[in-house]
């Protein structure tokens, strides 16, 4: 038993639902923030002010807007599969706040005499239950979809069930590495490996950069945000639901949100830990904890809505592309190298034999690489005169067909033929753009 | 011996799951049958974890429910809300057939683990998860020692599997022949008009697609002119043409009004 889970047994009940409903509030704030956070950093991002009437700053904003959402009409579509719509948004929101009971907020603290850590539980797979909560949540989003009993939602629900499963297999790859190198799957265990060695941000940053990349695919957020397109889908799975249904998968995105970036940090940047100099000293321990933590979340989070406000969204084949053949791939690679460096560390092998052998593969594969037939180039029998720029000129060789005579060309063609002879363009080619 | 949390987990649990099951047999609507097995699946994955083995109980929903279930949902979705079980018996005698083999493999498999459980006395997994780094640990070196040999079998059958679906689906297309949108665009500018063709004539007096379009000279241009149209015997559209066309004068391109209509005026000055 780790020393986490030994002070984490012997919780009376009334510290765990202190802790449960904290996080709990923890949660719904971060989410009344984030959203006030997104509209106005993407307002400024754009030249605009972005909310600023209700409460200072406009803090308040969200909190109007979910007090208005919840005085909403709650609509049911009358071609809606009633249990079914009714149990997707629930699913979407407990599944987001379930994953969040594993994530360590700080270390080893004293609550009114008793000795505990600050998180609800340890378990010995902590990472693979936030890995279930999320793979339970696109429940929500596909049934939300499908039970809505109209196509915009359908479409968006299979998008979905389509994107996260894809790239959850890139996020559960990303993850290997962390665990190989902290030997444990339990979030507190990874925290203190890394308080122990380097962050593994650093130590292993191509698991980082996929994990980044596959948690925005993971909570459909953009440039990835495709279940949900409002230029292509009205809204995607959530188009016909209103009022706090609706009021549920906004809540859930955005507590997703916070939870992926939690699990960023936890896996990454060192938990609660404090950063290089302060490590280890008096600011890096007990109430300290939430501090740090809550600093590397909302750097998280910035990244998420600075995403949002730079880049269009992919496109559906382009976004199955880079999950399917450059992240879930680029990991394999990654994974192997590192299997490959743990297993020779504590092998007699130097480095320089290791940079011998590596080179020589390297030669062989280049050989082959040269050996290998070039594919021919396509030929272009088209070539179109550009001046400069990249945009198309005319030909110069250019005829404008001459006009024909307004009665012979109805003539010729009233009288049963197709029009040709004087006015009538040569036939065309048949390059895709077709004919009359 | 059985602890009461486990008593009391299982009561809860194996109800759940037995009901899940139960619906997903009787279940009309093939989402609902999906659904009912997903909540199976997850009252067998708490149940792992109630009996110690939390890995297992984990990857069962990650893999199980999260994966597989999600994969047929995404196929039903796709059938469409409609689709109910067709009631035609397309093999003779498949219906006594299924129910033979389904009530034979019961009976097997209930006898089988009724011996193995009454001769065997459960250790639990306690020890082995409190030695040697835990539940995942042992788990992963018994994997990767004892059974690596049934496990790579596993994997390559699943792979065999997975590329045979690929092979089948996939339907190759050649590259060869088709054009790039670069190599369109610039066949386009490169022929005899890089616009669209123009659209039929739009009038005051009458806008079919047989009215063709005027150049700035007057003349009509050919393009617009619909090739099925044209070529269509003229004897062919009379009947269709009459019966659009009102009586009177033919409408004219140029015309701004449409053909004179005699006023009630003018019938009382008549007479």
């Amino acid at each position: 038993m780790t020393p986490t889970e030994a002070l984490l047994v012997d919780d009376p009940l009334w510290l765990i639902i202190v802790k449960v409903v904290v996080i709990f509030v923890f949660l719904m704030v971060m989410t009344l923030f984030m959203i006030w956070m997104e509209r106005r950093v993407v307002g400024r991002m754009q030249q605009r002010p972005g909310p600023n009437r209700v409460g200072p700053f406009g803090l308040l904003q969200s909190l109007a807007d979910g007090l208005k959402l919840a005085f909403k009409e709650d609509i049911m579509p009358a071609m809606a599969d009633r249990w079914v719509y009714i149990l997707a948004p629930i699913i979407s929101a407990i599944t987001a706040f379930t994953a969040f009971s594993v994530i360590p907020l700080g270390g080893e603290v004293s609550i009114f005499g008793e000795h505990t850590v600050l998180q609800i539980t340890d378990l010995p797979v902590g990472v693979l239950v936030v890995l279930a909560c999320s793979s339970l949540g696109v429940y929500g989003i596909v049934l939300s979809g499908w039970a809505s009993g109209s196509p915009y939602p359908l479409l968006g629900s299979l998008r979905s069930a389509a994107q996260v499963i894809s790239y959850e297999i890139a996020l559960g790859m990303s993850i290997v590495a962390v665990v190989l190198y902290s030997g444990s799957l339990s979030t507190a265990d990874i925290v203190a490996a890394q308080s122990r060695q380097w962050w593994f941000v650093f130590l292993l940053f191509p698991s980082f950069a996929v994990f980044c990349v596959s948690m925005v695919g993971e909570t459909n957020r953009a440039p990835f945000d495709l279940p949900e397109a409002e230029s292509e889908l009205v809204g995607g799975f959530h188009t016909e639901y209103s009022s706090l249904k609706f009021a549920l998968f906004f809540l859930a995105e955005y507590v997703n949100m916070v939870t992926v970036s939690a699990m960023a940090t936890t896996l990454f940047l060192g938990g609660w830990h404090a950063p290089w100099p302060l490590a280890g000293s008096a600011l890096d321990r007990g109430w300290w904890g939430p501090l740090w933590f809550i600093g590397k979340l909302l750097a998280f989070l910035f990244v998420f809505v600075w995403l949002r406000g730079t880049l269009p969204r992919m496109r559906y084949d382009q976004f199955m592309a880079l999950g399917w053949k450059v992240l879930v791939p680029g990991s394999l690679v990654w994974i192997v190298l590192v299997f490959a460096a743990r297993a020779l560390r504590g092998s007699a092998v130097t480095p320089g034999e290791i940079l011998v052998v590596g080179g020589f593969l390297l030669v062989i594969l280049l050989v082959v690489a040269f050996l290998l037939p070039q594919r021919q180039p396509v030929e272009r029998t088209h070539k179109v005169t550009t001046a400069g720029s990249d945009y198309p000129l005319p030909p110069l060789d250019l005829v404008v067909p001459p006009s024909p005579p307004r009665r012979a060309a109805v003539g010729a063609g009233l009288s049963g033929t197709a029009v040709s002879g004087n006015g009538a363009p040569p036939p065309r080619q048949e390059d895709g753009h077709g004919t009359t | 011996m059985i602890g009461l949390g486990e008593t009391i987990a299982f009561w809860i649990l194996g109800p759940l799951a037995l009901a899940g099951a139960l619906g997903m047999v009787f279940a009309r609507n093939a989402v609902h049958s999906a659904l009912w097995l997903a909540q199976t699946m997850l009252c067998l994955g708490a149940l792992y974890m109630v009996q110690q083995a939390p890995f297992l109980g984990f990857v069962q929903i990650i893999v199980y429910t999260g994966a597989i279930m999600m994969l047929f949902l995404f196929v039903l979705m796709l059938v469409g809300k409609e689709s109910v079980d067709s009631v035609v018996e397309v093999l003779r005698g498949q219906r006594v057939a299924a129910a033979l083999a389904g009530i034979g493999l019961a009976v097997l498999l209930v006898s089988t683990l009724g011996r193995a459980f009454a001769g065997v006395t459960a250790v639990g997994l306690a020890k082995v998860n409190s030695t040697g780094g835990g539940n995942v640990a042992n788990l992963g070196r018994s994997l990767y020692t004892d059974y690596l040999f049934p496990f790579e079998l596993t994997s390559a059958l699943l792979m065999t599997a997975a590329v045979g679906a690929m092979v089948l689906a996939f339907t190759e297309r050649s590259k060869q022949g088709r054009l790039t949108q670069r190599e369109r665009v610039e066949a386009r500018i490169r022929g005899q008009r890089p616009s669209p063709l123009p659209g039929p004539g739009v009038f005051a007096t009458m806008n079919s697609v047989a009215t063709p379009a005027l150049l700035p000279d007057g003349s009509v241009a050919p393009e617009s002119l619909s090739e099925l149209l044209e070529s269509t015997g003229r004897d062919r559209l009379d009947a269709e043409v009459r019966s659009v066309v009102s009586a009177g004068a033919d409408p004219d391109a140029h015309a701004l009004r449409g053909p004179a209509r005699s006023t009630p005026a003018d019938q009382e000055g008549q007479e």
